[in-house]
């Protein structure tokens, strides 16, 4: 720690964004870089606590307190060196992640927090821009082979840690490119894909093996994964969305938020997508239901679309702005979040339960809602469901191998992280179901430990 | 039970642990004239002595007292004839008593062995005389063991002519008989000791008080009994254990003090026996062996040894200066030839270090020595009628003023001898120039001994880059913490890494992660029998030197005796490594062996490996080489070292074992040590050097990295420095000040390794719950080496986390840790009692992580009761109390806060050191009060009034703190703000340093004299004694208990808030389980337990740890970490940074204004733990905690715990229950005794009435002498209860008091009490005076010069607050140190005077002692420099001298003046009558930094932040 009394001297500087008139004209990334002095700067507010409660709240345990020193000395590559050391995506974390680290940052008890996750990125990507993160293969191979099923921020980073170890690693990913839900679930004004490119190539560099446009259990029998492999983790993510089952709910217009984004991203990516299977929020009133990230995403892209308006309601109470005993530190705590996506405009109602669809002619045109026992109306010609996800997709193989299931319709694992078939593993959402890509990663860091494990033959 | 002696070792009390310390004297006519006189003036100095003596739980049974006299031979001639026994002339036959068991026959058997020993050495036994004795008066249990009494007499053989030869042969005799009877099967052969047989001396002595000495043997009564000399005795033990045989004086000397390298001091003689031969005793020299009897005490021991090298031919006062010699290695006042007389003694015997006053005679000369750090009092007059009394105090005799030509006081290093043949005194400088020109030492040692430093340089090679320097460094343990925390400050700074917030990581016999070997010994540290020493502002008396080589027999003196090589520091730089191995001067030759063997072998490879080197060793013994190199350097994948502690410690003790350990030196080359306790390890188990090359290269390596900012050299430098000192530090900790009688000492004690391996491999360490052995060392070391080589992982270019010193989520387990912090701040704030369960159960179940010793307990399956049956939650939190936190150490609020909520619940909050606002004495208007019920008395006596003491309902005098036992403490100038400065009677900006000791405690007696003055100054408070668990604290806490405390804490070596050095907290100190256990024990063993109550502490946090703590003996518990954490804490551990984010720790303005604890959340937390606790007991079936104190048979191991290396672990020792009959309480149930009642002081009340009523003035004239202690105490604390503080004007009540004063005269004087003194003074006068004023000239009748003799003690006016002090004399060692404000004038004064002084003004009219001003950072001292020595004998370190300015003319004239006026001083009229003239022979002592805060100069802010804060 090289100044005791920077949190006395310096003062937070969040997050800073395009401008948003700016902004809102593109996909590419809201967020500016900051330049390495201000960096510095930021990182000498970390206190270096003898109990940082930073890396305990960090689900991956990065070493905060340490790189935030090197930084702040100005020893970027061995700052890099360390966070490579718990975290196989920090630049996507360092961009996407709430920060449950800033939340149990020492100085947020009775000051603003550090600004650990741009100091995050601001480490990645100093060592990507001076070739610092660099593809390394194992010395040794132990000749074990894994598949990875699922690309996902879990498959990913088991995938990256096995082979590290020096196993041979092979990825499948039914869709056409690697990177799951970063790839399609987040919008690219929030993360570019050629942030997942660049780390995918340097993993294939190292030796992992990507076959995408395969579905296991349905392109390729589950059988012959097994017998070619000696482990298989699961890591298909949690991918069935929680519906609104209330009426109109089949009118045309009304979507699910993981459709709409996923569109989205592949339009941006080039793809073509036919018109009748088009999401545009373009001209449109869009009422996003679900208050959450996703929710906000779906806020950020339909603005980015040219919607006409956009009303995000969420059926909670509007959280406080400050944390509540409930939520003590340095948990995680349910408060207001706005992200950049909400400064772009739209309006946010909060306590507002979603009773019926009305259409007219098939389509939504608006949505009957409730606060309190007030009943009112919302314009709406586009709807779009982010209220979450329920549990993993049971179909094949998943269906076929009878695996155990937990009572909310996860995979079941030991702590071992296997599930109820012998050298099958499960990781992620696909276990312990939706949550955050920060958590994904330390599911598939452990899970490839447990694997290694395994595979070694210890007990 | 029956008291038979010591107890045998039972539990975890050892009868090794034992202490004396005492009052010792001597008697003598200068001319040798014999008188029955001498010998009734040596029982006199005796029964005056009394006081420094003890009694234990039987009041009547004291711990010894004796005497040694010539041979009385005309007494004896007559009382001979009585038994038929015709007694040849004197010197023509020896004599002695012996102490036989009772029982007849084997008395008989006893007899005969004597008698056929004498026959077999060819004397004559003359016969025996049964000695007569009266023990009607002694106490019970000393009857219960008491010995049968006979004389011998002997008379000298046709063999022998000359009286030398006989004395020998007695000796001889003696030996064989012990020996013989040692070996036999008697049943009762602990009651046989021979006090003495000689034809010259004879002593008196048993287990009596002094004052039963005379009419228990009836002899002392003849007045035919008469002796030139008598030396006397009397001791002061920590056991109550009636040992006869422990008596003093021994066969040559009586001893003050204690022996604190004893252990390293006994190995290395037992180390060099093979070598014994001499000319004098021929063959004879075997039967002397071993030469050190074991079970003796440490004065036995030196005792032993002294015999033996006096009695083979050396002198008593060369003898005496091999064993006790000065501090002679940075002395410029010693002369080269006496440089070179010790210079060549220390290449073949290491001082025995400690405390000592030493009295010693041959019957013919008589003399006395005092260590070199003067920690014992020697107080002597010399009459005009040749007569000579010395004794540990003044006054032991009346003498007539009149007939006084000297008062004198031994000082430091130095030797008082008087030689009868000779008729005369003969000096110090005298004694020394003689021994010292006995043999051309000089010449020896320039033809032979080698300086290290000239050793031919080989020119500096380019270190080869180590390639694989991470994966090395990961072998061998490192870790980023490790690089970060402790070898960068090192390297940067050349300073100790300091840390805070205790320890709450596993023992390493219990973490999961490997550990090095290091780990598993924890440093063992002075508390009460001796004091640890300050190795930075008293480091004239230390030493790092050392005289490496083979050593020749100690009996003779030849030039080869220095023939070795001087080393001045044991940490071997590559270089220098490099010129011992390639040594081919003076026939010095070193031999590598390699201490790492090849993984790939199988089986017992430690085992292999250690029989290998130590057969290595002694293979290269016999081919004669001078150096054995221990080495690992060249370990890699393939080969695996042995721990480098494991392998030298198990090489010194193979060669002791085979007693050719002194003929080699062992260097240790490794790259395993990094951190000072592993050096301090490698040198205290054999170690003469050692080379760290992996740290080094780690160095390097990081400042090319980036990580370590300063160049390589000034890096190396730095860190070798750190060392050093950090060594030193760990060395005066113990008391001990050289290196050379450090290494071997073995001044460690082990957690966690079991019997076999220690006694094998670590032999006579103690260690006491079992745990690990050889296999499981093995394995660790091996899992370790193969996963740093562990290819599958890549190119990690990083180190494990480490998270010891921080937490991680890959590091070491915290049992404060993020969650369980969390729990308990939410819980408490919430008053949520489901939410404190929540955090008692990650505490409590550490099943999975075991942490503390109480980890692996589990409670009994008993009959439960139901709770509202148990004792009240409001009755047990009034056993809580908080830990001695002070204010400076945490903020005022935080401070307040916490005896806020302790008084709420009737628990004591703890002022810590560091004083009290006396506003916060006052009771708020809501009824809450601030004030702290402990007030707390610690080593710099910061804030400790009369008026402080007089507010407390405890007094505790903090001996050693958890964090950093026998370390004193730093409060750095810019932290001492203005409130600060005023609580503790400062200035600010001054910085404030704390003593490792106190300076009024330097041995048991003297915390007795410091328990009896706070019982004066307050008597109804009770007195405290801090402790912190260590081997043998139990049997300290007996002596404590012994002093009179009230009540014994024994703090845990994981404890500890506030910043300490990193080393200290991790690696001093012991777990409170184990302390506390141990003092029950032994409370119990003595029957003291029901005297005092006990009290524990360490990192307590739920019920079970109080419950836990109750049942291993504890009545009161106290809590630290716990109450910060609920008022705010969350471990940052920046306390000493003093930037605690959250107000807590900090002096901060903006910081504090972040406090946010209340009250409410302490008193939440203490009812919750209560409750916590009542459910336990419930469970237990108790309803009380005094019937739960001590039932240790309600614990058991807890078998369940995921620990594989816990396996291994048996507390038996720990829940053993001393078997007892039923009377002895086993717990607190009765009131100390204390002797209150008849102090000088009640009558000094009773005529102040006036005063204290009226403040009317009152004027008193009495008579006082030596057993008038602490007079002015008690009457200053009854001026404060019933006038304030403050109010009485000067000169309010005047005292004239003639006579001789005893200690801790006036000490705590209050403001308005004036005491004059005719007379002389001891130790300890107006310590912590808090305005009276104290005026001291010689007895009118004298006719000796004031300014050239000794009128007061040791230690004068220590803590001072404020007053005035006219000497008219010269004062002993240390005169006001840490004064704050005194105003005092004396007329000369001895070694280190006003040391730590932070205020005030000091004149000497005459010489100082040397090492003056050390640490001294304000007031000013004005010394009377004639000869102008001041400079060479003034520490310069935080001081200037400077010329006296006209702006001190007017404080000088009118001190002097008042000197004058009030003690009619002759040298203060000289000086006035010439003021103008004399004015330039006064140099002024400005403290620097103080000098600038006078003249207003603003600081700039300096930052020092690795600068500690006192706790």
């Amino acid at each position: 720690m090289g100044d005791i009394k920077g949190f006395l001297k310096i003062a937070r500087q969040g997050p800073c964004y395009r401008p948003v008139c700016e902004r809102i004209e593109d996909f590419k990334h809201v967020l500016k870089p900051r330049p390495e002095k201000q960096s510095e700067e930021q990182a000498s507010r970390c206190m270096d606590c003898g109990t940082p409660f930073c890396h305990w709240g960090c689900p991956v345990g990065n070493y905060i307190p340490e790189w935030n020193d090197h930084m702040f000395h100005g020893r970027w590559d061995k700052a890099v060196t360390l966070l490579e050391a718990t975290n196989n995506l920090p630049e996507i974390t360092g961009r996407i992640c709430p920060g449950l680290c800033e939340y149990a940052c020492v100085l947020g008890l009775n000051d603003d927090a550090v600004t650990i996750r741009e100091n995050e990125l601001a480490v990645v990507e100093f060592g990507f821009k001076n070739g610092l993160i660099k593809p390394s293969r194992p010395r040794l191979k132990t000749g074990k082979k894994a598949a990875i099923v699922g690309s996902g921020p879990a498959g990913l980073s088991c995938a990256a840690e096995l082979n590290k170890m020096g196993h041979s690693v092979t990825v499948f990913e039914r869709d056409d490119k690697p990177g799951g839900i970063l790839r399609y679930g987040i919008p690219d004004f929030k993360l570019e894909k050629y942030i997942i490119d660049r780390r995918i190539d340097i993993w294939k560099k190292e030796g992992v093996v990507f076959k995408t446009g395969v579905d296991i259990g349905e392109d390729y029998p589950f059988d012959k994964i097994l017998d070619e492999f000696d482990a298989v983790l699961l890591a298909g993510g949690s991918r069935v969305p929680r519906d609104l089952d209330i009426e109109g709910r089949m009118l045309k217009g009304i979507h699910f938020a993981m459709d709409y984004l996923t569109q989205s991203n592949r339009r941006i990516a080039g793809e073509k997508i036919p018109k009748d299977k088009l999401i545009d929020a373009k001209g449109k009133k869009v009422v996003v239901i679900g208050g959450g990230d996703t929710g906000a995403d779906c806020v950020g892209t339909a603005h980015r679309q040219g919607a006409d308006c956009v009303v995000q309601i969420e059926v909670l109470p509007k959280p406080p702005e400050c944390r509540s005993p409930k939520h003590p530190w340095p948990i995680y705590p349910a408060i207001l979040k706005t992200t950049s996506s909400h400064e772009e405009g739209g309006q946010r109602h909060w306590e507002v339960v979603t009773k019926r669809f009305i259409g007219e002619n098939g389509i939504v045109k608006k949505i009957s809602c409730m606060k309190g026992h007030e009943e009112f109306e919302i314009a709406a010609d586009m709807v779009i469901l982010a209220i979450g996800f329920v549990h993993p997709e049971h179909s094949k193989p998943l269906t076929d191998l009878k695996i155990g299931l937990d009572e909310r319709g996860n995979i079941k694992t030991d702590s071992k992280f296997m599930t109820s078939i012998d050298k099958v593993f499960s990781a992620g959402d696909m276990r312990r179901g939706q949550s955050l890509v920060v958590w994904a990663i330390s599911e598939g860091r452990s899970s490839a430990n447990c694997i290694d494990k395994y595979l070694m033959g210890e007990k | 039970m029956r008291y038979d002696e010591l107890p045998p070792k039972q539990g975890l009390y050892d009868p090794g642990f034992e202490h004396d310390s005492c009052g010792v004297g001597f008697v003598c006519n200068i001319k040798g004239v014999k008188s029955n006189l001498i010998v009734r003036q040596g029982i006199e100095v005796l029964n005056r002595l009394a006081h420094r003596g003890a009694v234990g739980a039987d009041p009547k049974t004291g711990d010894g007292a004796g005497i040694l006299i010539q041979i009385p031979h005309e007494f004896f001639k007559k009382v001979a004839r009585n038994n038929k026994i015709d007694l040849p002339d004197l010197r023509s036959y020896g004599t002695g008593l012996i102490f036989f068991p009772q029982d007849t026959e084997e008395r008989k058997f006893c007899k005969e062995i004597f008698e056929r020993v004498v026959r077999e050495e060819g004397q004559t036994l003359l016969g025996w005389r049964p000695v007569p004795i009266d023990d009607f008066g002694i106490g019970k249990s000393a009857k219960s063991t008491e010995p049968c009494f006979e004389q011998i007499f002997i008379e000298i053989g046709k063999n022998l002519n000359d009286e030398l030869s006989f004395e020998r042969k007695l000796y001889v005799i003696r030996k064989r008989v012990e020996n013989i009877i040692r070996e036999s099967t008697l049943k009762q052969k602990k009651s046989f000791y021979i006090t003495n047989i000689s034809c010259r001396t004879f002593s008196y002595k048993g287990l009596l008080m002094p004052n039963q000495l005379e009419n228990f043997f009836l002899d002392l009564k003849d007045e035919s009994i008469s002796s030139a000399l008598c030396l006397v005795h009397s001791r002061y033990s920590t056991n109550t254990f009636p040992t006869w045989d422990l008596a003093q004086p021994f066969r040559f000397l009586a001893h003050n003090g204690e022996i604190n390298t004893l252990r390293g001091n006994v190995n290395w003689v037992s180390a060099r026996e093979r070598l014994l031969t001499s000319e004098l005793f021929g063959t004879d020299i075997e039967k002397l062996k071993p030469v050190i009897v074991k079970g003796g005490s440490d004065s036995a021991a030196i005792d032993n040894f002294f015999e033996l090298l006096v009695l083979s031919g050396r002198s008593l006062e060369h003898a005496m200066m091999m064993l006790i010699p000065e501090a002679w290695e940075h002395n410029n006042f010693i002369d080269n030839q006496l440089k070179d007389f010790y210079k060549y003694h220390a290449c073949f015997m290491e001082p025995w270090d400690g405390p000592a006053a030493i009295a010693f005679t041959d019957g013919l000369r008589i003399g006395a020595v005092l260590d070199r750090n003067g920690l014992r009092p020697a107080r002597y007059i010399v009459t005009k009628n040749d007569f000579v009394v010395m004794a540990s105090e003044v006054g032991v005799l009346d003498i007539n003023p009149e007939a006084i030509k000297t008062c004198g006081r031994l000082e430091p290093g130095k030797m008082f001898f008087i030689d009868t043949e000779l008729g005369r005194i003969v000096h110090d400088l005298e004694i020394k120039k003689d021994v010292s020109g006995r043999q051309p030492y000089g010449k020896w040692n320039a033809e032979n001994m080698v300086d290290f430093d000239k050793l031919a340089n080989i020119g500096i090679t380019n270190r080869q880059k180590n390639e694989n320097i991470i994966a090395d460094l990961k072998a061998f343990g490192y870790s980023r913490e490790d690089v970060k925390v402790i070898l960068k400050p090192m390297a940067e700074e050349g300073k100790e890494p300091v840390g805070s917030m205790g320890n709450d990581t596993p023992h390493a016999f219990l973490s999961k992660k490997p550990q090095v070997l290091f780990n598993y010994f924890k440093q063992l540290f002075a508390q009460v029998t001796n004091p640890p020493i300050d190795s930075i502002r008293e480091k004239l008396v230390m030493s790092l030197e050392s005289y490496i080589g083979p050593e020749k027999n100690i009996l003779e003196e030849t030039p080869g005796h220095s023939h070795k090589i001087r080393v001045k520091n044991p940490i071997l730089t590559d270089e220098e490594l490099r010129n011992l191995r390639d040594i081919s001067i003076n026939s010095f030759k070193a031999k590598t062996i390699y201490t790492f063997f090849d993984s790939s072998g199988g089986g017992d490879l430690f085992r292999q490996t250690l029989e290998r080197i130590c057969f290595e060793a002694e293979y290269a013994i016999e081919k004669g080489y001078s150096f054995i190199i221990l080495s690992d350097r060249g370990s890699d994948k393939e080969r695996i070292a042995l721990p480098s502690l494991l392998a030298a410690s198990a090489v010194h003790h193979y060669l002791v074992k085979k007693t050719i350990r002194s003929q080699v030196a062992i260097i240790v080359e490794s790259a395993e040590p990094r951190e000072v306790h592993h050096f301090a390890l490698l040198f205290g188990y054999g170690a003469d050097c050692v080379n760290p090359y992996l740290a080094y290269e780690a160095i390097e390596y990081f400042i090319n990295e980036g990580e370590i900012n300063i160049d390589l050299k000034s890096a190396l430098k730095n860190y070798g420095k750190a060392l050093s000192d950090g060594i030193l530090k760990i060395l005066s900790k113990m008391g001990i000040s050289t290196l050379r009688s450090y290494r071997g000492a073995q001044i460690f004690e082990a957690l966690g390794l079991n019997d076999e391996f220690i006694e094998k491999y670590f032999t006579g360490t103690v260690s006491r719950i079992g745990g690990v052995g050889l296999d499981e060392i093995q394995g660790e070391a091996i899992a370790r080496h193969r996963s740093a080589y562990n290819e599958n992982i890549g190119e990690e270019a990083y180190l494990p986390s480490g998270g010891v010193y921080q937490w991680k989520k890959d590091g070491e387990f915290h049992l404060w840790n993020p969650e369980s912090i969390a729990a308990l701040q939410d819980s408490t704030r919430n008053n949520d009692y489901s939410g404190y369960k929540k955090f008692a159960a990650m505490i409590d179940d550490q099943s999975c992580n075991p942490t503390t010793l109480r980890s692996l307990l589990k409670f009994k399956k008993t009959e439960p009761i139901p709770v509202s049956e148990v004792e009240s939650a409001e009755s047990i939190m009034r056993r809580f109390a908080t830990g001695a936190m002070s204010f400076g150490s945490i903020s005022a609020l935080a401070h307040e806060t916490i005896a806020i909520a302790m008084n709420r619940i009737g628990g004591k909050s703890n002022t810590g050191e560091g004083g009290e606002d006396p506003n916060r004495f006052v009771t708020l208007p809501n009824g809450d009060s601030r004030r702290s019920a402990i007030k707390q008395v610690a080593s710099g006596r910061f804030g400790v009034t009369i008026n402080y003491l007089v507010n407390a309902d405890e007094i505790q005098i903090k001996i050693a703190q958890g964090a950093k036992p026998g370390e004193g403490g730093q409060l750095p100038g810019h932290k001492v703000n203005e409130i600060i400065a005023r609580t503790r009677y400062t200035t600010p900006g001054v910085t404030l340093i704390s003593p490792p000791p106190h300076h009024d405690i330097y041995s048991i007696e003297d915390l007795a004299q410091l328990i009896f003055d706070l019982k004066n100054a307050n008597p109804n408070a009770r007195i405290s004694v801090k402790l912190v668990s260590e081997a043998g604290v139990g049997t300290v806490a007996a002596g404590v208990a012994k002093g009179g405390a009230d009540m014994i804490l024994i703090s845990g070596g994981d404890g500890g808030t506030g910043a300490s050095p990193r080393s200290s907290i991790r690696y001093a100190g012991l777990p409170w389980e184990l302390g506390l256990s141990e003092t029950h024990q032994t409370l119990l063993l003595n029957s003291l337990r029901s005297r005092v109550r006990l009290q524990t502490d360490g990192q307590m946090r739920t019920g079970r740890d109080v419950a836990i703590a109750v049942l291993l003996g504890a009545e009161e518990y106290g809590f630290c970490t716990a109450v910060l954490i609920v008022s705010g804490c969350v471990m940052l551990r920046h306390c000493h940074l003093n930037n605690c984010s959250v107000g807590v720790a900090t002096q901060d303005d903006i910081l504090q204004k972040r406090f946010r604890g209340r009250p409410e959340y302490i008193v939440n937390y203490f009812r919750f733990v209560a409750e916590d606790m009542r459910r336990i007991m419930a469970s237990l079936g108790l309803r009380t905690i005094d019937e739960m104190v001590g039932r240790t048979d309600l614990l058991e191991m807890n078998n369940d715990v995921n620990c594989l290396k816990a396996k291994g672990v048996d507390y038996s020792k720990i829940l053993y229950k001393p078997d007892l009959p039923d009377g002895v309480g086993r717990h607190y149930t009765s009131k100390q005794k204390n002797s209150l009642d008849s102090v000088l002081d009640r009558k000094l009340i009773n005529l102040s009435k006036d005063a204290l009523e009226r403040n009317g003035q009152v004027k008193i004239i009495l008579e006082i002498n030596n057993t008038n202690r602490a007079t002015g105490t008690m009457l200053s604390g009854e001026v404060i209860r019933r006038c304030g503080d403050g109010v009485l004007l000067e000169d309010t009540i005047t005292c004239n008091f003639l006579g001789i004063a005893g200690q801790s005269f006036g000490a705590f004087l209050t403001k308005g009490v004036t005491f004059e003194l005719e007379g002389m003074a001891n130790d300890y006068i107006g310590k912590g005076i808090s305005g009276g004023k104290i005026i001291i000239y010689p007895d009118r009748r004298t006719h000796y010069n004031s300014d050239e003799n000794i009128i007061i003690g040791n230690t004068a006016f220590y803590g001072a607050i404020s007053g005035e002090a006219y000497i008219c004399g010269i004062a002993g060692e240390r005169f006001c140190v840490r004064n704050s404000g005194l105003h005092a004038v004396v007329e000369g004064l001895g070694d280190h005077g006003c040391e730590y002084m932070t205020g005030g003004r000091v004149i000497i009219l005459g010489r100082t002692g040397r090492n003056f001003a050390a640490g001294m950072s304000g007031g000013i001292a004005y010394v009377y420099d004639e000869d102008k020595t001041l400079k060479d004998r003034c520490n310069m370190d935080m001081v200037k001298l400077e010329t006296i300015k006209e702006s001190d003319k007017e404080t000088l004239y009118n001190l002097i003046h008042n000197h004058f006026k009030y003690t009619n001083s002759k040298k203060a009229k000289r000086i006035l009558d010439n003021m103008h003239a004399e004015l330039k022979n006064f140099v002024k002592v400005m403290p620097i930094e103080y000098k600038r805060i006078l003249e207003g100069v603003k600081i700039e802010e300096k930052l020092d932040l690795k600068e500690a804060l006192d706790g």
